[in-house]
């Protein structure tokens, strides 16, 4: 912790939260992390594990019941304005145009927006690809382009934190893959600090500096590991040795009973 | 040829007569209906008294004069928007309040249930007893009778927001009244315009039936007064010009909402 650069950015200590406030099975418990300065974590895990439970914690949505959850050395207590969200759904107002989706963070938080704000969703929209699709509405694009938007809109308020829940898992394969670099180049235009939650093992090693695996419910660590595959990651990449002992690392612990 | 049999011909001509058919399908249906009313009430010599023939109610509709038309129009539809009008603005704050605060919902959805369950056309009597026998108590009848869908559509609507949108509200710590205006409101449009055009069409029965019970002017008062004198083609004549007022009135919902709302109108494919 010497370097400023190299603290981590958030920090969680033997976190775990039991939804019934009366006590009863946890939904997560004693989990551990460090997510460093513009690092890229993905989170697995069977359906129901948790995952979710986890990025809300981080997000201040959802105050757990056990452990702390820290920030920038903060303890999390209520959302943050340096933290964007990207949910599952692309999550597009039906009645705002594409650009007014990526400004509704603006006008819903302030009521308000410049035209610096407009100019900058442009770009931001440029960059994803959307440029021409600025004044659609959201049922005229695909669920990628929508997807795309959505994360456009959490880049918004330019976070230094970004939590992604599942982003593409509505998404047909192909597109999937896809967005995945997509995602990859926005994120090396504009590097954060990425927690990013799937249920695809190989979506995660694809994309992650680190993939934590996480166990059924009550979802725990069961591994945390290190892709030392080199950037940027390509169609190729899914070919390498690396990718495929990484991938097989990982199924074996959500194959294999603990 | 070599068609089978059981394929049903199809030459272009036949095509588009089938297609011309389906179009005018209600018309065609509508003008026959008529048509076989009309030849019924000849044919049988029916009595006007008993069921008056389409011709003889065409007839009774241009013997009153149309300025009476419009006065009795113009009385049933200022009843009926008031009291719509007035519906809307008690049940749009009430249902954010309902979804806002759950003990708003544990005080105020008994009470309206109550209001809901017990008969207007019993009650009516009583309000005119209380609040005179003029607009007042027929513009409340109508919104007694208005309203209560406007609520439910409303606060269903409002409680059917995705919970990614509540989360993203709050992510960004935004003041609550705007997760409502800006998110649950506009998410409600479509339910709230089902709700619409019920309660539209239910202002036309609590005006007619406010006036029933006490008017001097009005549709419902004129087809009443009709009705009393054996005037039955007239009151026909009035039953058919209210259901044709009726009608207009749900169909400006529907255009309102492709005015203001287009995004909220079920997609066609
Ligand atoms: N709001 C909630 N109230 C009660 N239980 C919940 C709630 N949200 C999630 N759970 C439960 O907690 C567990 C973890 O859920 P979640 O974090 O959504 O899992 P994941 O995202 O990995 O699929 C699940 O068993 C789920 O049923
Ligand atoms: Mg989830």
């Amino acid at each position: 912790m010497t370097q400023a650069a190299d603290r981590a950015f958030v920090r969680m200590e033997g976190v775990g939260h039991c939804y019934n406030p009366e006590g009863g099975p946890m939904a997560v418990q004693q989990i551990d992390l460090e997510i460093h300065r513009h690092e890229f974590v993905a989170v697995v895990g069977p359906s129901g594990c948790g995952k979710s439970t986890l990025l809300r914690m981080v997000s201040g949505l959802l105050i757990p019941s056990a452990g702390n959850v820290s920030v920038f050395d903060k303890p999390v207590t209520e959302p943050r304005d340096d933290v964007g969200i990207v949910f599952q759904k692309p999550t597009l107002l039906p009645w705002l145009s594409v650009r007014k989706n990526v400004l509704f963070p603006l006008k819903h938080k302030y009521g308000r927006y410049s035209a610096k704000d407009e100019k900058r969703a442009d770009e931001l929209l440029d960059m994803a690809g959307l440029a021409q699709f600025a004044d659609r509405m959201p049922d005229e694009l695909s669920g990628g382009m929508q997807q795309r938007a959505g994360i456009v809109r959490a880049l918004l308020l330019n976070p230094d934190i970004l939590l992604m829940d599942e982003p593409f898992s509505a998404l047909d394969a192909m597109t999937r893959e896809q967005m995945g670099f997509d995602l990859l180049k926005i994120w090396s235009d504009n590097p954060k600090t990425v927690l990013f939650i799937t249920h695809s093992i190989s979506e995660a090693v694809l994309l992650a500096d680190r993939v934590l695996v996480m166990s059924q419910r009550p979802g725990t660590v069961l591994d945390l590991i290190d892709v030392d595959i080199p950037r940027p990651r390509t169609e190729q990449t899914i070919q390498t040795p690396e990718f495929a002992e990484l991938t097989a690392r990982i199924r074996k612990h959500i194959y294999e009973p603990h | 040829m070599n068609r089978t049999k059981a394929l049903p011909p199809q030459s272009p001509a036949m095509k588009k007569v089938r297609a011309v058919l389906m179009r005018y399908a209600s018309a065609i249906f509508f003008i026959a209906l008529v048509g076989i009313w009309e030849l019924v009430c000849r044919i049988g010599e029916v009595p006007n008294y008993i069921l008056p023939s389409p011709s003889s109610i065409f007839h009774a509709f241009f013997d009153v004069e149309f300025s009476r038309w419009l006065t009795h129009l113009w009385a049933t539809l200022r009843v009926a928007l008031l009291g719509f009008g007035l519906s809307i603005v008690i049940a749009i704050p009430l249902a954010i309040a309902m979804v806002r605060s759950e003990l708003m919902t544990r005080v105020i959805y008994p009470a309206l249930v109550v209001v809901q369950a017990t008969p207007v056309v019993a009650v009516a009597p009583l309000i005119i007893v209380l609040m005179g026998t003029g607009d007042v108590s027929r513009v409340l009848i109508t919104c007694m009778i208005t309203f209560f869908p406007l609520v439910v559509s409303t606060t269903t609507g409002m409680l059917e927001t995705p919970e990614e949108l509540v989360e993203l509200s709050q992510s960004l710590r935004a003041p609550r009244y705007r997760e409502t205006w800006q998110i649950r409101i506009p998410y409600a449009i479509p339910h709230i315009f089902s709700g619409l055009k019920v309660s539209i069409t239910l202002a036309i029965i609590g005006a007619v039936v406010a006036e029933f019970v006490a008017a001097e002017q009005g549709l419902g008062y004129f087809i009443q007064f009709s009705t009393s004198f054996f005037k039955i083609p007239q009151a026909f004549a009035g039953l058919i010009f209210l259901a044709v007022i009726s009608l207009l009135l749900f169909k400006s919902v529907t255009w309102i909402q492709t005015w203001l709302f287009p995004w909220s109108l079920p997609k066609k494919k």
